[in-house]
């Protein structure tokens, strides 16, 4: 809209008394270069473009999802069923929303301690070459397609996690939470370990790199006083990454709580939700929608679409409470260090 | 110094190029004269018969992934004959070939059910004051697989397979299973009872044949997707062929076709003597059983569940391809009419049973071809 207002060449606009910064401004643009003035009208274009597609999908994902609720005949967030195809359909997301975080959160406690003691080993305990090769490596992890884990985990994770599985119910078993039945170990256990392998490069090529931002100064100083090198990492590396670290993981957690076809070849899906982590079950959003939507009708894929508009919200809430806790952890950002 | 090394070099470079380009496309001769001539014999042994009746142009259809294999070696054949005509059929699924069949967008659809009456009622869009009409095509058994360490050979019956898939029965030494195989020597493990976590025609037509079969203890609505609670699910028929394999205790259903490398497969008591192993060639005698219940031209079939003639696989699949009966679009009429000639044909239905599919029955293959002359 700017580049269409002719501006070299103003020779009679002043009109009878405009506001000087208006004038200032005005001023400003016939001093830029036509360059200049495409570039921004192409910049501001791109992001007037980028907000009416996403309202246009928000739009349109918002109806076809009330299309299907206004029918539903189950409780959107409560039901235990997902029929679509009745009339009128009965579904629910209750399952949905449990396995998609119990996962992601299984898939976290694992990832994000065993991600950090990588990202340390190798800035500050490895020899320089050997932390390199080793990053390298982490980062190939990352280039893996996650069908390849899907294969990977079917045929080879699944049938050697019956030992484990074993293991955790004989001495966990009481817990209830580690309860095994003895069915095939496809269970949001096996997915989290899953996910925990999929997320582990992002989480820990972040952490790294924060860890090498860590002012010299610090260790140093820490070091004159007599630390050792663990006092060092506790004391002045940790607290310093701390941000970082938790960024790091909610990178990663937004990884997981999407991930779908790795989930869909491993988990043996159903309607029903166990107390069990071990117990074969469950389901998340997207590998819901992975496995739905081939042979869905109308009414199904609207019924997907809203299912899928709940992964956003949370996956929305998700970030909203990482950024509230890194804004809380200000002081130790490293900008006043 | 430097400078000649670097010619050298560059000679030797080019040598090694200039011999090695020659040996690949040497290579490449020799392999296109052989392989050109197999072929082209081969496929004129096979395609003989085919009618092209001057058909051409892009032939577009979508639907059913159980038939997915048939098709592919239709079209191959086919081509090889008709080589102005060019077929692209997308294994999307029955519910996405009958809405892009609906849409206009494809000139037939494949699926694993008949049109229910509310899409015969959309189809006259497409059909131009006609309707759409199911053809069957490619019949199929859906064998049921189990893995049980120490058993070879077992026989279950509809209750007994409903109250499996349903979780009622949790052994596999439980009493009814030991009185329909008194001779096995069955073993206390704990029955794991697979079933598709997509949708799917499979579990569709394997849950009718329980509905049907065993009223009193299969008492859901049946449909695509699986509705009995509890067991355990895994994604496509090759994702329940593989969990078969590889978990002890297992059972589930999908196509014979995947049943390869050593997966046995349950034989089903039906009201004949013997119980019924699943074999094409026993799906073949159950189409042969079932009646047509569609209207007018519409020839879907209705199987017989319980059926009571020797050696009829009960639990069998009927994939049909669906199109207009008349106010098909002029431009593809010509050459979907003369491929669909050709799939009904004895030739075309000859090559189903190496695939592992089931032929028609001669009766209906005749009705099928009877009425594909029809179509305009």
């Amino acid at each position: 809209m700017d580049t269409t207002a002719p501006a070299p060449t103003p020779a009679p606009p002043p009109p009878p008394a405009p506001p000087t910064d208006a004038q200032q401004r005005r001023a400003a643009r016939a001093a830029t270069r036509p360059g200049d003035r495409v570039f921004l009208g192409l910049s501001r274009g791109s992001g007037i473009l980028l907000l009416v597609i996403m309202a246009a999908i928000a739009a349109f994902l918002t109806y076809r999802a009330s299309l299907v609720l206004a029918k539903n005949d189950g409780n959107f967030f409560t039901t235990f069923e997902w029929n679509t195809n009745l009339n009128p359909p009965d579904f629910g997301i209750a399952v949905l929303a449990y396995g998609t975080v119990v996962s992601s959160i299984v898939a976290m406690v694992i990832a994000v301690p065993v991600a950090v003691g990588i990202a340390l080993f190798t800035t500050h305990y490895a020899p320089r070459k050997l932390g390199g090769l080793i990053g390298y490596v982490i980062d190939l992890l990352a280039a893996v397609p996650s069908i390849v884990y899907g294969l990977w985990g079917a045929l080879v994770l699944v049938p050697h996690m019956n030992g484990l599985f074993g293991w955790l119910d004989h001495w966990f078993g009481w817990t209830g939470i580690l309860d095994w039945q003895g069915g095939a170990p496809r269970s949001l256990l096996t997915v989290g370990v899953l996910l925990a392998i999929m997320i582990l490069p992002i989480v820990t090529n972040v952490s790294r790199e924060v860890f090498r931002q860590v002012p010299q100064m610090h260790e140093e100083a820490a070091l004159a006083l007599g630390a050792t090198r663990w006092e060092v990492i506790r004391m002045s590396v940790l607290p310093f990454g701390r941000s970082g670290v938790i960024s790091a993981s909610m990178l990663g957690l937004g990884r997981a709580l999407g991930e779908t076809m790795a989930v869909a070849t491993v988990l043996s899906p159903t309607f029903e939700i166990h107390a069990s982590l071990l117990d074969p079950g469950g389901g998340t959003f997207a590998q819901n929608i992975a496995s739905k939507f081939g042979e869905a009708t109308d009414q199904g894929r609207d019924a997907l679409i809203a299912s899928g508009l709940v992964l956003f919200v949370i996956t929305l809430l998700v970030n909203g409470a990482a950024r509230a806790i890194i804004a809380r952890r200000k002081e130790y950002s490293g900008a006043d260090a | 110094m430097k400078l000649q090394r670097k010619n050298r070099l560059r000679a030797l470079s080019l040598g090694v190029v200039a011999v090695s380009g020659a040996l690949a496309l040497s290579a490449c001769g020799s392999d296109d004269t052989s392989g050109g001539g197999d072929s082209t014999a081969s496929a004129k042994a096979d395609t003989s018969a085919i009618k092209c009746d001057n058909a051409k142009g892009d032939l577009l259809a979508s639907g059913s992934s159980a038939q997915k294999n048939a098709v592919d070696a239709w079209v191959k054949n086919y081509t090889a004959a008709c080589e102005n005509v060019k077929i692209n059929y997308k294994p999307d699924g029955s519910g996405a070939g009958v809405t892009a069949f609906l849409q206009g967008q494809t000139a037939f659809a494949g699926s694993d059910s008949a049109l229910k009456p509310e899409e015969i009622e959309q189809s006259s869009k497409v059909c131009k004051n006609s309707q759409a009409i199911d053809l069957p095509m490619v019949g199929g058994p859906i064998a049921i697989a189990f893995n049980v360490p120490g058993v070879d050979k077992l026989t279950l019956d509809a209750k007994t397979l409903a109250e499996i898939f349903d979780n009622k029965i949790k052994t596999w030494n439980d009493p009814a299973i030991k009185a329909l195989n008194p001779d096995a020597k069955l073993p206390s493990t704990k029955i794991q009872a697979f079933h598709r976590s997509d949708e799917s025609g499979t579990t569709d037509n394997f849950t009718k044949y329980l509905k049907e079969a065993a009223p009193g203890s299969w008492k859901y609505e049946g449909g695509k997707a699986w509705q009995a609670k509890g067991g355990q699910s895994a994604q496509g028929s090759s994702g329940l062929a593989q969990q078969v394999k590889q978990t002890a205790g297992a059972i589930s259903y999908f196509e014979l076709s995947y049943a390869g490398d050593g997966i046995k497969t349950v034989d089903v008591k039906t009201e004949a003597a013997e119980p019924v192993a699943a074999t094409t060639e026993n799906a073949s005698k159950a189409i042969a059983a079932a009646k047509v219940v569609g209207k007018g031209k519409d020839l879907s079939l209705q199987l017989d569940y319980s059926p009571k003639a020797d050696g009829a696989y009960p639990i069998t699949l009927v994939t049909y391809e669906i199109a207009c009966e008349k106010g098909n679009k002029a431009d593809t009429l010509p050459a979907t009419k003369s491929f669909l000639n050709y799939i009904a044909s004895e030739d075309g239905q000859a090559i189903l049973a190496d695939a592992g599919y089931a032929p028609l029955p001669a009766e209906i293959a005749t009705k099928v071809r009877s009425t594909i002359a029809t179509l305009s």
